[in-house]
């Protein structure tokens, strides 16, 4: 049962059928799924969604499939974490983690858009899908698509992990590295999507993929009673998961199913090394500059973010804020959620979590409220970002372990 | 002398049902211009009111986003290949 009305355009408003298609064919802005929420409304009631499994489909009324899902049915219901420790360390008191680090099954929230975007390829009868990735996205892809039956083709930049690599490679897609960063992938992919007849889930299937990241936002509001944070931090690549974890939460309010009004101040980190957005809010503007990205946290290197634009009004029509910060403050954030919470993330978490510590620096997000901070994926993607000392290697003798750890931090060198 | 500029799909009505258009060197106004007398109406789908590129459309030469040279006064030569390409996608 769908309750889709169409696709509509962000910018003209020109309304087009459901079907596969990347923007406005008038000004080529993005297209938004519009809802029949009136008919929504009288089917789904918060006792109906927690009567369904912990899954992103438990709000599948607000998803755009026209059946069940056949794929990602495990996604979604993600732990949502009151992080006293962390909390403690940056001096707040109401801190909470949405972690998709353990999304299923590639271990980040891409996998929310992926199950959307590859459902939404099998009812629309594609037999390929592709993408273009800074590496989560691959992983999913692959992993999906290969649960699916479809052939997938993934193009990355060249220089991507060779962890996020292999394990997008071993699900047997066809992994194409590309000389050239993010953006050039990109563009790229465009073109393959202009003359092949294949769902590329961030391009021609794009409006039915984002909805996926509503899911985000419908989770915390759920977890944490039906309301929504005071403040919520999200790291922004291509700006689409900001926007969507905001749309979210106002479908719920619009539906009558929180207990106040959202007055939740959006805020969106980036590396310091890939900045435009964060640079467009500090500048009192939705104009993006693309900037070449040079950074570590190579999960957001995108340089010309397509939902840029619309994440800036996000963020500053909520009365949010935007900061970004250097490569050595990335590692930091990530060892600073390992150590307070035993939580591994990749440098995209780190960056969330190096970005909070700003703002609260700069009075941005207050020690009382509410803050929810957006950990997308899993450590283990971004190995490589990480040098830590090696462990002391001792004889199999009790003296020497004493000696080891007296008074010496367990991973210096013997 | 010529370069060829790449339509995509959304534009080609546009431009007379043609994937690749040649067109003289010069700047990608002067080039967009070119194309618009050639087929009224075209540069408008690319420029907005004040002249300037619309939000969601890119402009590569040679690979090359115009917003990182010198946008719609890129000078563009023989040889060289624009793409026209919707900012759709990204994330």
């Amino acid at each position: 049962m769908s309750y889709v009305k169409g696709l509509r355009c962000r910018e003209c408003g020109r309304l087009y059928p459901k079907q596969l298609q990347a923007g406005c064919e008038d000004c080529f802005a993005p297209l938004e799924i519009e809802y029949d929420y009136d008919s929504i409304s009288r089917v789904l009631s918060r006792e109906v969604i927690m009567s369904r499994e912990r899954n992103m489909w438990r709000f599948r009324e607000l998803l755009p499939l026209d059946g069940d899902p056949y794929v990602g049915r495990s996604s979604g219901g993600t732990p949502l974490i009151r992080a006293n420790r962390l909390a403690a360390t940056l001096g707040l008191h109401n801190l909470y983690i949405k972690n998709d680090s353990v999304n299923f099954p590639t271990l980040s929230f891409k996998d929310r858009v992926t199950a959307v975007a590859i459902n939404k390829a099998r009812e629309f009868g594609l037999e390929a899908v592709g993408c273009a990735s800074t590496g989560n996205l691959a992983n999913s892809v692959a992993a999906n698509a290969a649960a699916a039956g479809l052939t997938a083709y993934i193009l990355i930049p060249e220089d991507l992990e060779s962890s996020k690599v292999i394990a997008t490679a071993i699900h047997g897609a066809r992994v194409i590295a590309v000389r050239g960063n993010y953006d050039d992938v990109n563009r790229l992919c465009c073109e393959i999507a202009d003359r092949y007849p294949w769902g590329f889930v961030n391009v021609n299937l794009r409006p039915f993929y984002g909805e996926g990241s509503k899911t985000f936002g419908y989770e915390i509001a759920e977890q944490l009673g039906w309301r929504a944070p005071a403040a919520v931090v999200v790291p922004m690549a291509g700006g689409s998961l900001i926007s969507k974890t905001y749309k979210g939460l106002k479908e719920l309010e619009r539906l009558g199913l929180l207990e106040d009004e959202v007055k939740t101040r959006v805020c969106g980190a980036q590396a310091a090394g890939c900045n435009p957005i964060v640079d467009a809010v500090k500048r009192g503007s939705t104009d993006i500059r693309p900037v070449k990205p040079a950074t570590i946290a190579k999960s957001l290197a995108i340089g010309n973010p397509a939902d840029g634009y619309h994440a800036a009004g996000i963020i500053a029509g909520s009365g949010g804020w935007a900061e970004d910060v250097t490569d050595d403050e990335i590692v930091q954030g990530i060892r600073l959620l390992a150590e307070t919470e035993g939580i591994f993330t990749e440098t995209a978490g780190g960056v969330t979590v190096a970005v909070t510590r700003k703002l609260i620096e700069q009075g941005r997000i207050q020690p009382d409220e509410l803050t929810v901070i957006a950990i997308t994926g899993n450590g283990l993607k971004t190995l490589d970002a990480i040098s830590l000392p090696k462990p002391s290697v001792i004889e199999p003798r009790l003296d020497q372990f004493d000696r080891a750890i007296a008074g010496k931090a367990a991973s210096s060198g013997a | 002398m010529s370069l060829r500029v790449i339509i995509p799909t959304p534009l080609r009505k546009a431009a007379g049902d043609l994937e690749a258009v040649d067109v003289e060197p010069g700047t990608i106004r002067e080039i967009i211009d070119s194309l618009d007398q050639r087929y009224p109406g075209f540069g408008a789908r690319l420029c907005d009111d004040t002249g300037g590129l619309r939000r969601f459309i890119n402009i590569y030469v040679n690979g090359e986003d115009v917003r990182f040279l010198d946008n719609l006064s890129t000078s563009v030569t023989d040889g060289a290949e624009v793409s026209i390409v919707p900012a759709i996608a990204g994330g």
